[in-house]
């Protein structure tokens, strides 16, 4: 047991000291495991079923570009719905209205529980729940409603709390200005609660991108095959994982330039402040 | 001054906060042209009052008339009896994704259609007024409290408004920069701008203001000029507030 004056007794070693030591023992942990790995690795396998520079080639040349078109136009489409939607969702959960606070609610909470691949099969069989429905543009009418109703879901509840973060004075000094209650929302409110969005919102755009890998299900030709079913169809009919491996790098072509550009974003955003 | 109708007329208002009676039975009225400043402990009512002039909260009774118009009748169109009047807070409310010039456009380009030139023009004359015509690009966050004040003063005045509200207007601004605000208040009510300000700025009541307005517990206590409320006051709670308020270091 120490004594009452130990405070004052100086430490055997000081806290920068114990911080170095801690750090190179995490990095030589580190340097542990992929050693490990490097070594325990059959590395002439990895190359032949995992990187064939052959068809790493062949990949790139016949439909990748394709693939990664047709990934981004059913994104794109998916998320602007569900943009929409989702403001809208959100404008109905913060409505004085009951009923369309419960509706809203009900829907949120119904297709944020519900897994994507599941409404993508709901969706793909709803023709025969309503014979005779054709969702316009096949496959893109099908592929964006589906995504759009999933994401607009997660997007509503970030757009509501986002509208929330947005100071009440904001609405009371436009409303004072004659504004009425929908012009405050849509030129200051809105504005206002997107910029604190972009982080929220970004993530849900990742999310979408990886859950357009799911549009196999809805049955697609050739020329509208997306990255993931394109990669395994090619993958199949090699009997080797590369053209899967090149696919998946195709999501990050996707990914990285958005999280660049809305990093941009968000710096340009908080300079206006 | 009592013989025109009041710009300004409110009758047997209450308000509640749940079952907080904040305002008691208010009878309160200002003359086109009139200063009136509104003081009182905090939570005496007197920013709920303001607020009740445009509306900003409804009350539970009572009428509220302004400029002929009343806003307590349900069919009353809320927004074009709000355009006359204008409000400067406590806290600002500046638009933050707008500059200074379109802080005070966008009312007038989308509540009055008036076109971009034409609002323009306006805004600009208004920030000249309030001595920021070297600011117009600015955004709230690059000015100072002082002068994002006077942004909010012309954006309201903007409206052309036939009353102003000020809503505590000096009372989040550092010390040094209070002067600024109120000279550009002291001059608006020199031109003869309807004014009511709720303050805690006893001088400026007393220099400015045509009548004192004191309220405690949700009514109004007394009222009058400023050199007999502010230097005679009758009832003892003004006579205790002024003490406090004017002393403050003194125990």
């Amino acid at each position: 047991m120490t004594t009452r004056q130990s405070g004052e007794a100086p430490r055997r070693t000081s806290p920068r000291i114990r911080a170095r030591r801690i750090r190179a023992v995490q990095y030589a942990l580190l340097v542990a495991v992929v050693v490990a790995a490097g070594l325990s690795a059959d590395w002439a396998q990895i190359g032949r079923s995992f990187f064939d520079p052959g068809l790493i080639r062949y990949t790139v040349m016949h439909g990748l570009w394709l693939a990664l078109w047709n990934t981004l136009v059913y994104t794109a489409g998916g998320f602007v719905l569900g943009l929409v939607a989702g403001t809208l969702l959100a404008m109905m959960r913060l409505s004085d209205v009951g009923p369309y606070r419960w509706l809203a609610t009900v829907y949120i909470e119904f297709f944020r529980g519900l897994p994507a691949l599941v409404v993508f099969m709901a969706f793909s069989l709803l023709p025969l729940a309503f014979p005779g429905l054709a969702m316009p543009l096949p496959p893109y009418g099908t592929v964006w409603a589906a995504l759009g109703i999933v994401g607009s879901a997660y997007m509503a509840e970030t757009i509501r709390a986002g509208i929330q973060a947005v100071p009440r004075g904001q609405i009371e000094a436009a409303r004072s200005l004659g504004m009425s209650a929908s012009q405050a929302m849509w030129r200051i409110t809105l504005p206002q609660a997107f910029r604190i969005m972009i982080p929220p919102l970004t993530n849900e755009l990742i999310m979408l991108i990886k859950d357009s890998s799911l549009v196999f299900i809805v049955g697609l030709s050739a020329a509208n095959f997306d990255l993931t079913k394109f990669g395994r169809a090619a993958a199949n009919s090699n009997v080797n994982i590369t053209p899967l491996v090149v696919a998946g790098l195709g999501y990050l072509i996707i990914t990285l330039p958005l999280s660049i550009i809305v990093r941009r974003m968000e710096a340009a955003a908080s300079r206006g402040r | 001054m009592t013989q025109a109708e009041p710009l300004v007329d409110i009758r047997g208002l209450n308000k509640y906060f749940g079952h907080n009676h904040v305002l008691r039975d208010i009878d309160f009225s200002v003359a086109r042209g009139e200063v009136v400043c509104v003081i009182g402990p905090s939570g005496s009512g007197k920013s709920t009052l303001l607020r009740c002039v445009n509306m900003l909260e409804t009350p539970q009774s009572g009428t509220v008339r302004v400029n002929g118009r009343e806003l307590t009748d349900p069919d009353c169109d809320i927004d074009a009896a709000r355009r006359q009047i204008g409000m400067v807070f406590q806290q600002f409310n500046l638009f933050p994704h707008h500059n200074a010039l379109d802080n005070c456009t966008l009312a007038l380009t989308t509540v009055l259609k008036n076109k971009r030139e034409v609002a323009e023009r306006i805004a600009r004359e208004n920030l000249e007024r309030v001595g920021l015509a070297d600011k117009l690009d600015a955004y709230p966050a690059r000015l100072s409290g002082g002068q994002q004040q006077r942004v909010a003063i012309a954006r309201a005045l903007s409206m052309d408004p036939a009353l102003m509200l000020f809503d505590e207007p000096t009372s989040a601004l550092d010390p040094e920069l209070v002067g600024e605000v109120l000279s550009v208040m002291r001059r608006l009510a020199a031109e003869g701008m309807t004014m009511i300000v709720v303050t805690h700025e006893i001088a400026f009541a007393r220099e400015v203001a045509d009548r004192v307005v004191f309220m405690d517990g949700g009514g109004i206590v007394e009222q009058g000029p400023p050199a007999t409320l502010l230097s005679a006051p009758r009832a003892a709670r003004t006579r205790d507030f002024l003490k406090r308020v004017l002393v403050p270091v003194a125990d």
